[in-house]
């Protein structure tokens, strides 16, 4: 059974820290993401209308997010009327309750799963365990996180912390299907995978999917993927739920052409991913006779009430940003202590959870920006980081800190009062020779990897005016 | 107030401040008139490791002739699929709502398709007449998909402009993959390990 995090997770810079004790880690992930990096960039590079990729794929982002009341009813009404059945989730707990609800009408005490952010985020897997249903996840990555009751650690790949050794030993610990001479090679343990999950696709009568993108010119719902455990899900069971959160919506099936453009480059650094599924509500004779969707809130709407940082909700889950940040690349997706991690797990966390990660989360960065730049859909990660570290000391500054702040405002606002305090720094050049004063332990969050910088003999305004 | 009304209430609140939407950016829609859309949808098929087939001459004998190739001898078909497209020497079963496991006892699927993306190499089916219901071309171990070379268009949003609004679509582009294990790409895990695709 893999874990949600739900309860509190070690803040950013404990978890960090430890993290970055794991060799092994750093050098899978390091390994991992310049590998995507490279990717990515090479089929960028192919696209001559990149940039206007972007920019469209921003701009249809802001008018879903404008729109988005009549988006949402437009998209109930047609999915609706192709037999869909809606419902609406304003949290994780009324969303797996309607889960758990459907699924115990069915008489169904098993489900099959596709690889999804948002059932991950609501802690679907074990709300449905504590009801008796099991939740079975099918893409292969999910899977090996799944048996080793271990979080995911990437979005996109989400066992990369994970060696070939490792997978090896837990398939023929976990796996009946696992002969006990399976090699370590990728080839035959995703065979096994394969031979494991076939019977229970072959069975299912339930499948829980999310979403890429749900289509409101014509209720269509569209899942992206690689494996094809997608496809088995979405087609075979007689019983579909889908959770989507509100802010995937696309306003007509045209726009489709443009997110198909941008998605799998950015994400797999492929022209296009292996397979992708679009369906409309109930197809007659063929695939699932009972579609439901439930559509998430979350904190979704509270996100979107924060203009400076609403625009985190265009995400389309990608994972380029996380593939050239300089802090992911060395900390992990686990650190983050979300569902989200990176760059974008540190602008959505804060605001879809609020406390306790929203403390520290934003400051999760370097702010080098490499992250906007990659983003297909434009997000300015780094001013959004900014605005949610302001909110963070309009509420935490302490005292201290802001009569510290108006004093050096005060001193930095007067030429004069500058020179009386350089002055008397001046006097104090001797005292840098002696322990460093800063290392005092209140201030040690600052200075643990910092020098304090010695006072200079001389101002510069005393050996410009002696020149 | 419903859950639901309470939800868009909420939503219309938090957006008393709209957003500001941006003018699009022009997108190239159409390839030039000088790039091989044929030769590019072949090479982008052999990148993700498909099988491509000219058939030339007489079609069902060189869908025959493929199958017989990969040691298949029995294969499901859409009903409707034209007789004209049927393989000589196979045997073919026609799918009349086949279970997922009598699907899973037949190894190869042939279908049609709706159109097909050459700058991405991909395969659109919206499951009308020949082209089947998802499940046959999903189960089987391997997916035989017809193409005529006049269905293939260089970009997406052409393959969108070509297919309207189908109610249901599968987009195909290779086999099933996996790079889940250190990153190690891996040809065919739950989907068709092998697809192959025959220009006629």
């Amino acid at each position: 059974m893999g874990r949600a995090y739900i309860g509190i997770s070690p803040a950013f810079p404990d978890a960090a820290r430890e993290a970055l004790g794991d060799t092994q880690l750093r050098a899978n992930l390091a390994r991992a993401t310049g590998t995507i990096r490279a990717k990515r960039a090479n089929v960028v590079a192919e696209k001559a209308d990149w940039e206007a990729l972007r920019t469209t794929a921003h701009a249809r982002k802001m008018q879903v997010l404008r729109d988005l009341p009549q988006l949402l009813e437009q998209f109930e009404r047609n999915a609706t009327a192709a037999g869909a059945v809606v419902h609406w989730a304003p949290d994780a707990a009324t969303a797996t309750r309607i889960v758990a609800d459907i699924a115990k009408g069915k008489g169904v005490d098993s489900i099959v799963k596709v690889k999804s952010l948002a059932t991950d985020e609501i802690g679907l897997n074990e709300a449905l365990h504590a009801e008796g249903i099991e939740a079975k996840e099918t893409d292969l990555a999910e899977l090996i996180v799944q048996l080793a009751g271990d979080h995911p650690s990437h979005i996109l790949v989400p066992a990369i912390h994970k060696n070939r050794n490792q997978i090896r030993d837990l398939f023929i610990a976990e796996l009946p299907e696992a002969a006990a001479d399976l090699s370590n090679e990728p080839r035959d343990l995703a065979m096994t995978a394969r031979a494991h999950l076939r019977e229970r696709f072959l069975d299912a009568r339930m499948a829980v999917s999310g979403a890429n993108f749900a289509i409101a010119e014509t209720g269509s719902l569209v899942v992206v993927e690689s494996e094809g455990n997608g496809r088995m899900c979405l087609t075979l069971p007689e019983t579909l739920v889908t959770v989507v959160g509100i802010e995937k919506l696309l306003p007509s099936f045209d726009d489709l052409g443009v997110f198909m453009q941008v998605l799998p480059r950015s994400s797999t650094g492929e022209r296009m991913n292996p397979y992708t599924t679009v369906w409309t509500g109930v197809t007659p004779g063929d695939g699932p006779q009972e579609v439901h969707i439930v559509l998430l809130d979350n904190g979704r709407v509270r996100t979107l009430a924060d203009e400076d940082g609403r625009e985190a909700l265009k995400c389309i889950r990608c994972s380029a940003c996380m593939n050239v940040c300089p802090v992911y690349e060395r900390t992990g997706g686990h650190a983050y202590g979300s569902v989200y991690p990176g760059p974008i797990g540190a602008i959505l966390t804060p605001q879809l959870q609020g406390p306790p990660h929203a403390q520290t989360l934003p400051f999760a960065s370097t702010l080098c920006g490499a992250c906007y730049d990659v983003c297909p859909v434009k997000i300015n990660i780094p001013e959004i980081l900014v605005h949610l570290r302001a909110k963070v000391h309009e509420t935490h500054t302490s005292t201290i800190e802001r009569s510290g702040f108006r004093a050096i405002a005060w001193i930095l606002a007067d030429g004069a009062r500058i020179r009386a305090v350089q002055r008397f720094g001046v006097l104090l050049a001797p005292a840098s020779k002696l322990p460093n004063l800063l290392s005092l332990p209140v201030l040690r969050g600052w200075t643990a990897s910092r020098r304090s910088p010695s006072w200079a003999r001389t101002s510069f305004r005393q050996w410009w005016e002696s020149r | 107030m419903s859950t639901r009304d309470d939800i868009l209430r909420r939503i219309r609140a938090a957006l008393q401040v709209a957003p500001v939407v941006p003018d699009d950016a022009p997108i190239i829609r159409s390839l030039g008139s000088d790039i091989d859309i044929v030769a590019m949808m072949v090479d982008r098929l052999e990148d993700y490791r498909a099988i491509v087939v000219r058939a030339e001459g007489d079609i069902s004998r060189a869908i025959g002739h493929a199958m017989h190739e990969q040691g298949i001898a029995r294969a499901v078909v859409d009903p409707l699929l034209d007789r004209m497209l049927r393989p000589e020497g196979v045997e073919l079963v026609e799918d009349s709502g086949l279970s997922a496991r009598e699907l899973d006892g037949i190894p190869a699927a042939i279908t049609t398709a709706a159109v097909a993306i050459a700058e991405t190499g991909t395969i659109v089916l919206t499951h009308e007449a020949g082209q089947g219901r998802r499940a046959i071309s999903l189960v089987p171990d391997v997916h035989l998909c017809l193409l005529r070379r006049e269905q293939i268009v260089g970009t997406v949003p052409e393959a969108m402009a070509a297919i309207g609004t189908p109610r249901i679509s599968t987009w195909i582009s290779g086999p099933s993959a996996t790079s889940d294990i250190e990153l190690s790409r891996v040809e065919g895990v739950h989907g068709p390990r092998t697809l192959i695709v025959v220009l006629i």
